[in-house]
């Protein structure tokens, strides 16, 4: 049965539970509902959660553990021996797996005899004929050993499919019983209902911390996974990077460092554009700007915040790199031959730049703001001119603010993916010029992982070691953003 | 009088007036100007960047939206049908038929001009694949006039538009100066005119060497899908931990991690949670790679963060005066939460939801990880339910793979994407901000 109408069935117990439930009090109670100890409603909302709650857990956790659970079963049938030259067991298992939805899906589709899916004497060539026939992928090549094991994983799934049908509604049906049994008049019903609820609330706010952990686990063990595969002395301290595309691994360079300075480049680029232009208009809106300026060009100037950043590459790729071309290429404006390419450092640190601009602007100007008005007229009172008072005045004390808002954009513009990946170009090199095309850690790890090199390759792993580093870096610099601004705050009143 | 205000010394004070200006004052005044002058060419300098991104997005963007087409009516006999259906190459009669149509409506309109079939089927495409496919789906048209709208090739198309200039024209098997010419006469005689593309809405990705054909609408319905499984995951999740961390949470360890960990998720780079959908959607439970629900689960654990920040701001706006009123008529907390509170702070939480929603729509770098970009979106989904689990593309995910391709017709595409993508997003905050006007209350 699907998930979708397990999900039905248990929503339609429950919801006869809550019917149910709400009757039987009335019903002891002849209908006088003062003599009930919750309003009749809450014994239903009990008889639902009881029936409901426990039975939906137990299909995610199922959900989840089943498919780890039979792939241990089934790797256990595969011989070390029987692994073919140049493979690992992790492949032969993904192609086991795959073969073995697309056996699930030419049966559902009446395209393969369930039988044939249990007969462990079937010629090859006739299975892999029939789910060609049926428009599932498969492979030419397989042995009898690995059609065996499809066979006992589809025994499985579909064993374990009908366990997990029969317990969730059995869940549902027990928890439906309970609930009921508890129904009378004075049962402390609202009570209980607040407390399932307060369980499911406190298991939503958890979550943030399942997907941290998430996260990092998924980064650390394939990262340790790649780590097995290619040292991590010479990706972290490597000097080049030239992956093989063979996918096997063998001569391939893994260093981060090109990458690394790809990154920082493109984001330094990118705030040498953001930081004066944003933190200047900060000061022009909060301090000189009449109202009406005020009011049209701060909101118009977030607009660039809220644009994706699948834009603004494109923009990078077809406007702004071309343009540049005709600036400084070959032939351009200037005469200088320093760019070839519309892919550039400079292409994704100027867009990047612009996307960055409301960052700095709209966070300086909140620090601004913050700055007590009394600063300012005694400074005035000096004789101080306006600009003397923000320059001397203002911006020291809101300088750790500052320094924070442009360390957040920082963290920003090393994340940045799409800009890179349509702007920056995919060659990874050390170099200073910045009409080059170079490479970064987020753009890798897209090339990576979209390629065609499997999944346990180095060459796929490495992106989950580029990703802990992004992670790690962002992570920090937001940490340290948040320390100096909680440092250095001046309290005012 | 003091020795010190008398003052007999040897320098004589210096004096200054207000009404001459010195030349210290006049530094100062002209540091001020410069200052001021700094800060109105930063905020022009943004604005500009803005006005030129949109002026570029709609100046390559708009002419998607039209496509020159030749409207004609045309006539089938059954005969012709029945003589073509039993020749061997089926197309090509049509094909010929057609041809021979379009040349006697050239010299009625007394276009003169030297060609071949062949730059037919370069300006018009397969116009005989077309033409059987309508008469064999509706055989009862045979013998009446049929209004056809065939549209030009994308090169012909492009240098309609401006987009390909003549003198760069080399003759190819896809275009030659010659057909361009003959374009150009029929456009003048009214053959050939501009007209709505309603393909680029409503149609689905073409393959890699048709960009004329390809539109957006299907990655617009896995942008949908994607969209409900976000608001169906995030929006009742974002609200009940908000609840919970607002309302409920005692000043714990736990609690301060919990709060810790969001604003971390906040900040973590979009790439990051692509990774960890790939490891933990697709590998590890092996749900269904390049479907919208994997996207939207990804898409629901970013939004999260938003949705949960902007509901504790409106939980936080509700007085406690509301609280402490319902606790006060004997409600438990629970109920003064869920009767009260909450209702209060719907309108702040549904805006937050709904930026965050435009901010999910418009993400990329995830989907591109977890593999929705590379499946070529052929067609709608079947059923509802296939509109989660069938591969699809997303409305992000379409344009990147139209940047990429080496075809500049796509690139015209991808403008025009945006163009759409733009829109959905504006029209959301619009309805936010309206949500915000109609329903906040000040307290």
């Amino acid at each position: 049965m699907s998930i979708f109408g397990i999900l039905l069935i248990v929503l339609v117990i429950a919801s006869a539970g809550f019917v149910l439930g709400r009757f039987k009090v009335l019903r002891n109670v002849g209908g006088n509902i003062r003599e009930l100890h919750s309003l009749p409603s809450y014994y239903g909302q009990n008889v639902f959660l009881k029936s409901a709650a426990p039975a939906f857990g137990l299909l995610a956790i199922w959900l989840i553990a089943q498919p780890v659970i039979i792939e241990r079963s089934v790797s256990t049938m595969i011989p070390p021996s029987e692994i073919p030259e140049g493979s690992t067991m992790s492949l032969v298992m993904s192609e086991i797996i795959r073969t073995a939805e697309g056996v699930r899906n030419a049966v559902a589709a009446g395209a393969m005899p369930r039988e044939m899916t249990e007969d462990g004497r079937i010629d090859i060539a006739g299975f892999t004929q029939r789910l060609k026939d049926a428009g599932q992928i498969a492979t030419s090549d397989m042995t009898q050993m690995e059609i065996r094991a499809t066979q006992r994983y589809n025994e499985l799934y579909w064993i374990g499919g009908s366990f997990m049908t029969a317990f969730t509604i059995a869940f549902a049906l027990f928890g439906l019983i309970w609930g009921l049994l508890e129904s009378k008049p004075m049962f402390r019903a609202r009570i209980a209902v607040e407390k399932g609820i307060l369980i499911l609330l406190i298991a939503a706010a958890s979550l943030a911390i399942v997907t941290t952990l998430g996260i990092v686990l998924s980064l650390v063990f394939n990262t340790i996974e790649f780590f097995r595969l290619y040292p991590a002395f010479d990706f972290f301290l490597g000097l080049s990077w030239a992956p093989s595309f063979s996918g096997r691994g063998g001569a391939s360079e893994l260093g981060i460092a090109p990458l690394l300075w790809g990154t920082f480049y493109i984001s330094f680029v990118a705030l040498l554009v953001a930081v004066p232009i944003g933190l200047y208009s900060a000061i022009y809106l909060s301090e000189y700007a009449p109202p009406s300026v005020r009011s049209i060009s701060k909101p118009l100037l977030e607009v660039l915040a809220g644009i994706p950043t699948i834009v603004y590459g494109l923009f990078a790729l077809l406007t702004v790199g071309p343009l540049l071309v005709d600036v400084f290429g070959s032939g351009g404006i200037l005469g200088v031959d320093w760019q070839d390419g519309g892919r550039s450092v400079a292409t994704a640190g100027i867009v990047m730049g612009i996307m960055l601009i409301p960052f700095v602007s709209s966070l300086s100007d909140d620090i601004i703001n913050a700055v007590p008005q009394a600063m300012r007229d005694g400074s005035y009172a000096l004789g101080a001119t306006k600009s003397e008072t923000i320059r001397r005045v203002i911006l020291p004390a809101a300088l750790p603010g500052i320094v924070g808002a442009i360390l957040l954009a920082a963290s920003r513009a090393i994340g940045e993916t799409m800009i890179v990946v349509l702007g920056a170009g995919a060659a990874a090199r050390l170099d200073l010029n910045p009409f080059e095309a170079m490479t970064t850690v987020t753009a890798k790890i897209v090339s990576q992982l979209t390629g065609d090199s499997d999944f346990t390759s180095p060459e796929a792993l490495v992106a989950f070691a580029l990703g802990i580093t992004l992670f790690v870096l962002t992570l920090g610099l937001n940490v340290f953003a948040l320390y100096i601004v909680r440092k250095y705050r001046e309290q005012y009143e | 009088m003091t020795d010190i205000s008398m003052g007999n010394s040897s320098h004589p004070r210096k004096t200054t007036s207000l009404h001459s200006i010195d030349a210290r004052t006049k530094r100062r005044n002209a540091s001020e100007t410069r200052f001021r002058y700094y800060g109105i060419s930063a905020v022009f300098i943004g604005l500009l960047f803005l006005v030129f991104l949109a002026a570029s997005i709609l100046r390559s963007g708009l002419p998607v939206f039209t496509q020159w087409t030749l409207n004609t009516s045309f006539s089938l006999t059954q005969e012709e049908f029945d003589k073509a259906e039993k020749s061997i190459l089926k197309t090509k009669s049509y094909e010929s038929l057609f041809n021979q149509f379009l040349l006697e409506k050239l010299q009625r309109k007394g276009i003169d001009l030297e060609f071949d079939k062949k730059s037919i089927e370069r300006i018009l495409g397969k116009t005989g694949g077309i033409l059987r496919e309508y008469y064999r789906s509706n055989p009862d048209k045979l013998g009446e006039p049929v209004d056809f709208a065939l549209s030009t090739s994308s090169r012909i198309d492009g240098y309609f538009k401006g987009r390909i200039k003549r003198e760069n024209v080399t003759d190819s098997r896809f275009l030659q100066k010659s057909d361009i010419d003959l374009a150009e006469a029929m456009r003048d005689s009214g053959l050939i005119k501009r007209a709505f593309n309603w393909n680029f809405i409503f149609g689905a990705d073409s393959g890699v060497d048709n960009p004329g054909g390809a539109g957006i609408g299907a990655s617009v319905v896995g942008s949908f899908f994607m969209m409900l499984v976000v608001l169906l995951l995030s929006l009742p999740i974002g609200v009940a931990a908000s609840i919970y961390l607002e309302e409920f949470a005692p000043q714990n360890r736990i609690t301060d991690i919990i709060e810790v960990n969001i604003s971390n998720l906040a900040a973590v780079p979009s790439i990051v949670f692509g990774i960890l959908g790939l490891a933990v959607f697709i590998q590890f439970l092996h749900l269904p790679q390049s479907a919208p629900l994997v996207g939207g689960l990804v898409l629901a654990l970013m939004t999260l963060p938003t949705i949960i920040i902007s509901t504790r701001v409106s939980l936080k706006a509700v007085p406690p005066s509301i609280r402490d009123a319902a606790l006060g008529v004997g409600a438990s907390k629970m109920q003064s939460v869920f009767h009260h509170v909450l209702p209060l702070a719907m309108p702040g939480i549904l805006t937050g939801t709904i930026i965050g929603l435009a901010q999910a729509l418009g993400e990329t770098a995830p989907l591109l990880i977890i593999g929705m970009v590379g499946f070529v979106a052929r067609g709608y989904p079947e059923t509802f339910l296939d509109g989660f689990v069938e591969p699809n593309s997303a409305m992000p995910a379409q344009i990147y793979t139209w940047a990429a391709r080496a075809d500049a017709g796509f690139y015209e595409k991808a403008w025009g994407g945006i163009i759409i993508l733009l829109a959905f997003l504006l029209s959301m905050n619009i309805i936010a901000i309206i949500l915000r006007r109609r329903f906040e209350r000040r307290w």
